[in-house]
């Protein structure tokens, strides 16, 4: 057992960083995970702050270990948002709080889950704490790739890059850590391209293998502008749908929390003017939840349409790479024969258009429909 | 006792302010004419029993005209002292109360109207139509004539606010004489359109591709953002997209079935005809390229909406 059994596929960076945690000379107090979504980047960083405060070095079964992997520690700080972006107040806490000793371990770590979602001025707030650290303060940053953060931190970093871990690793984690079947634990690592995350969830939620195949389908299904605009449709209309089931119960057991704490009378018609100015900057950070989770919905979709395209490319080449789609071989064969390898890459060129002007707040039904109708097939293929 | 009849009760209810501003002008200067002392109240501001100091008879005798404004938006104390104003009616006192719509403050409407109070009602006025029947009954009011053309061309040039149009209405009375016609506003108004994203929308989606330049500059020229007008343009193709492809049906059935209001289905539909199904895919190409500039994706905002604009209404020809 060691903490580092969940960060698979990255024998490289393990190695450098149990190098750091016992060699004084190969640390540094400011890291920079970088690494595909879904690669594990904020697993690797948690179980390098564990093999800092354990004792042995990352025994995997202390108190320190255990409370390090899962966030509890009292000296590693694991910030994550699920907001749109990270905000500067927020930051300017946590330099306050980088400034501390450790209390109970040798260090005092700070986990910034989504280093890529700083704004301009949060990132600025960090730059003095990344330059003159205090003595036994370690940041740990996660972003997907370099660009993601401003120059200025990148300069301030050590870089440590993750690499999309294979398939077989996946799903060999899938099997051992969440007791799931191997056939299942290797479709869902496959589908979900070694997204780690992504993949657990497809293994154990029937609804999203069936919203997955639903967008799988759609590659198949347009052909004129009415269908286009169909397809985009239903497309925002899954997002919104999971993601206002998922959160409708959350934002009601928050908000019956926030009027206890008040205490407020819930059955109220209407609270008094204090109550209310909460429930409103509440609901406020509610929506923005909502907002970004309908979007993440929908940027994953799109991966998903991307995998048939990128599939059907494989097949029309004739090379010789693994598929992601070999459950949905019919569809992708059809495609291959109806689009030539120029096309098939101007689908997947729309997509990516797509999600680059849904990350612009483009509304996404929009971009949607400008992507769905240069998705149009020349013929119906009987799907 | 019986209550004694109240001597004069207003009730001004309506949002329009300046429709609510005249009535209470031309309320004061009655009561002033008959030599009552006006004292003003803010509903904002009130503090609780000063409604009931002021309604009490003064050493000197003579009546007095109190006027409570913005009734809608009065504080719980200030509605349980027009009650009880209202309840038992001070002699010799008038009172004039401003209502601009709401549940608030219903209870005091109710009471003043069940009371008998006079009640001028201020709608608003919000579509076209509405503005030229205001601005044709300035005219009529001050005996004067203006061409339909005149209305038209008046409500075109500064119908965003009712104010100005009133004021623009007054100036135009005052300075000129005979019929007012469309030349005449030309002369004070010309070259001003107030354009809004919609009217910008519309003339791109007719296929009007000088008016629809000409409407996005004067929108931008009077303060219209690009993004709501590429909003509205994204909208209206939608609706054709969604019209066109739903098939034949009454147009009431086909907006229940499409979540949208049936003049829109009509309005859609008279414009169907003359476009095409790729000409429909180009359009909304079109659009999301420029959403995505006028978002910071390219350097030039309004260049991005014209852009658009042209390939829309080039795309429309397209068969």
């Amino acid at each position: 057992m060691s903490v580092w059994r969940d960060v698979i596929g990255q024998e490289p960076t393990i190695e450098t960083l149990s190098r750091a945690v016992v060699d004084d000379a190969a640390m540094t107090h400011a890291w920079l995970f970088t690494g595909p979504p879904g690669s594990g980047r904020s697993v690797a960083a948690r179980a390098f702050a564990a093999a800092l405060q354990c004792p042995q070095g990352g025994c995997g079964e202390c108190h320190e270990c255990r409370t390090a992997l899962d966030g509890s520690h009292a000296d590693v700080k694991v910030v994550a948002t699920e907001g749109l972006s990270i905000k500067v107040e927020d930051t300017r806490a946590l330099v306050q709080e980088s400034a501390m000793r450790p209390s109970v371990g040798r260090w005092r770590v700070i986990i910034v889950e989504d280093a890529d979602r700083l704004t301009e001025r949060a990132a600025d707030a960090l730059l003095k704490a990344l330059e003159e650290p205090t003595p036994r303060t370690v940041w740990m940053l996660c972003a997907p790739s370099l660009e993601d953060v401003i120059i200025t931190i990148r300069s301030r970093s050590r870089h440590v890059r993750l690499r999309t871990p294979p398939v077989e690793a996946v799903a060999e984690l899938l099997q051992r850590r969440d007791g799931i079947d191997a056939p299942m634990a290797l479709y869902a690592a496959r589908a979900a391209q070694s997204h780690v995350g992504l993949a657990r969830r497809l293994a154990r939620d029937e609804g999203a293998r069936i919203r997955r195949r639903d967008v799988i389908a759609m590659a198949t299904k347009i052909i004129g502008v009415g269908d286009a605009i169909g397809a985009a449709a239903d497309l925002a209309q899954i997002a919104d749908e999971e993601s206002t089931a998922s959160s409708a119960e959350r934002d009601a057991a928050e908000k019956a929390r926030l009027l206890e704490t008040l205490g407020a009378d819930p059955t109220a018609r209407t609270q008094p003017p204090h109550v209310r100015a909460q429930v409103a900057s509440l609901e406020k950070e509610q929506k923005t939840r909502a907002t970004r989770h309908a979007r993440d919905m929908i940027d994953r979709s799109l991966v998903d349409l991307t995998s048939v395209y990128r599939d059907a490319l494989v097949l029309r080449l004739g090379s010789d790479v693994a598929l992601v789609n070999p459950d949905a071989m019919d569809k992708v064969r059809a495609l291959s024969g109806v689009l030539t390898a120029e096309q098939l890459l101007g689908a997947m060129d729309a997509i990516n258009e797509a999600r680059d002007r849904i990350n612009a707040n483009v509304p996404p039904l929009l971009a949607l429909e400008a992507m769905a109708l240069q998705l149009r097939l020349p013929r119906d293929l009987g799907f | 006792m019986a209550p004694a009849p109240v001597p004069s009760l207003v009730l001004v209810s309506g949002p329009e302010e300046i429709l609510v501003d005249r009535a209470i002008t031309s309320t004061l200067a009655e009561a002033r004419a008959a030599g009552a002392e006006v004292i003003r109240l803010d509903a904002a501001t009130y503090e609780a029993g000063a409604l009931l100091m002021h309604a009490s008879p003064s050493l000197f005798g003579g009546s007095k005209c109190l006027v409570v404004r913005d009734l809608h938006e009065a504080s719980d104390e200030l509605q349980l002292d027009l009650l009880a104003l209202l309840a038992d009616p001070a002699p010799d006192v008038s009172l004039v109360v401003t209502h601009g719509g709401g549940m608030k403050g219903k209870k005091v409407l109710d009471t003043m109207k069940r009371l008998g109070a006079h009640t001028v009602e201020c709608p608003a006025i919000k579509t076209d139509r509405d503005k030229s029947d205001f601005v044709m009954k300035e005219f009529s009011s001050a005996r004067r004539k203006i061409t339909g053309e005149g209305v038209r061309a008046l409500v075109e040039a500064v119908g965003k606010d009712v104010r100005e149009l009133a004021s623009a209405s007054s100036q135009l009375i005052a300075d000129t004489e005979g019929v007012v016609d469309d030349a005449v506003v030309d002369v004070y108004h010309g070259g001003k359109v107030e354009a809004t994203g919609f009217r910008v929308a519309d003339a791109t989606v007719a296929g009007q591709q000088g008016e629809a330049l000409r409407l996005l500059r004067h929108a931008i020229a009077t303060g219209v953002d690009p993004v709501p007008i590429v909003a509205v343009l994204a909208a209206q193709l939608r609706q054709l997209i969604k019209v066109g492809s739903a098939g034949r049906g009454s147009s009431a059935q086909l907006a229940r079935s499409l979540g949208m209001a049936p003049w829109q289905v009509d309005k859609a539909r008279r414009s169907i005809g003359h476009w095409s199904a790729e000409g429909l895919a180009v359009a909304v190409q079109a659009v999301a390229a420029a959403d995505f500039e006028v978002k910071g994706g390219g350097r030039d905002p309004v260049y991005a909406v014209e852009r658009a604009i042209l390939t829309i209404t080039r795309a429309r020809g397209a068969r």
